[in-house]
């Protein structure tokens, strides 16, 4: 198997790394307790209220 | 195959709706895994719901002022896309759940696709980039940013957090109006249609199936095809509800890695295998 089929079935390692840094670049910027403050309210827009 | 599947989407369900007390009482789950997002579309605002959903949480994020990057939502999505793609789709999203339980029932001629599908199909980008995106960065005709897909779109939504909530809490029926009749009546046609078509609303609308299908062909689980022992007999096509090539398995946008192909296929030729292993080979037929 060649060096560029090789990366191709590593790619996933590739996002999963992108992944954690932007969980982590949104954590540092408080980004979880705007998520749980929306969470923990009655989403007034998901019920067809607001 | 398809029975384990069915068990991990129930399990799954349960496991992450599982907060009986906010069913009784009419409440949402305030406790601290909220900070965490669930794989699938599983509205935060279900009675049960023990963690968040992450296009509410992709939304939320969008509708603060001026605009920033939603860091946290986007590595929800990078995370659960790299690793599992579709398979998201297929084995852990409530609403998927739903849908496969009704196409079950034994009314109407079952239908793969709709009309219009080469076309249609691409509705769920639309929706991703109008409602999910643009929706809820930009103010429209409001002096607030909205959830413009949970607003005016999400099914799960309707039926996840809007009935149970509005079944268990008098004060919160009490304000319910034209658009919760809309997403109702929405809610309504989606399901009527999941009886006759598979999973309308994934193949068409799903702006989360959008982006995981995004993450398919390059994600950590896959359903690998051994072209060499392949005799194209056809089985595995004849199987995919999502009507794909065999080729296609897999690598398309549109595969959520049912393994219907692999339970078809006589010569075990598809199977799951992680991305970066070497797929093990089936023993020859005699």
């Amino acid at each position: 198997m060649d060096f560029w089929s090789r990366c191709k079935r590593r790619l996933w390692l590739l996002g999963l790394g992108a992944g954690v840094a932007l969980l982590c670049a949104g954590a540092a910027r408080g980004e979880f307790t705007v998520i749980w403050q929306k969470a923990v309210m009655v989403c007034l827009e998901c019920v067809g209220i607001g | 195959m398809q029975r384990v599947r069915t068990a991990v989407q129930v399990l799954f369900t349960i496991f992450t709706n599982g907060y009986v007390y906010g069913f009784l009482q009419g409440k949402v789950y305030r406790g601290a895994l909220k900070y965490a997002c669930v794989p699938g579309l599983n509205c935060y605002s279900c009675p049960g719901a023990v963690f968040s959903c992450p296009l509410g949480a992709l939304q939320a994020l969008l509708n603060r002022r001026g605009f920033q990057v939603p860091f946290a939502a986007l590595g929800v999505l990078f995370v659960f896309g790299s690793l599992l793609g579709r398979a998201v789709c297929g084995w852990l999203c409530p609403f998927g759940l739903v849908q496969d339980l009704l196409h079950r029932l034994p009314f109407f001629k079952k239908e793969r696709r709709l009309p219009l599908h080469r076309v249609l199909k691409y509705g769920k980008y639309a929706v991703l980039l109008l409602l999910v995106g643009a929706g809820s960065s930009l103010l429209l005709g409001t002096l607030v940013k909205v959830p413009a897909f949970c607003k005016y779109l999400c099914p799960s939504g309707t039926l996840f957090g809007a009935i149970p909530l509005l079944s268990a809490n008098g004060q919160l029926r009490g304000q319910a109006g034209g658009l919760f009749l809309w997403k109702l009546g929405l809610l309504l046609a989606i399901l009527l249609l999941s009886v006759k078509v598979f999973r309308p609303f994934c193949q068409y609308l799903c702006p989360l199936g959008a982006v995981y299908g995004l993450f398919n062909r390059f994600s950590l689980v896959q359903i690998h095809w051994e072209r060499e022992r392949c005799t194209s007999c056809g089985s595995c096509e004849r199987a995919c509800p999502m009507s794909l090539r065999v080729d296609e398995i897999s690598r398309s946008p549109e595969c959520i890695r049912c393994g219907r192909c692999a339970d078809a296929c006589p010569r075990k030729c598809l199977h799951f295998s992680p991305r970066s292993g070497t797929p093990k080979a089936a023993p020859e037929d005699t």
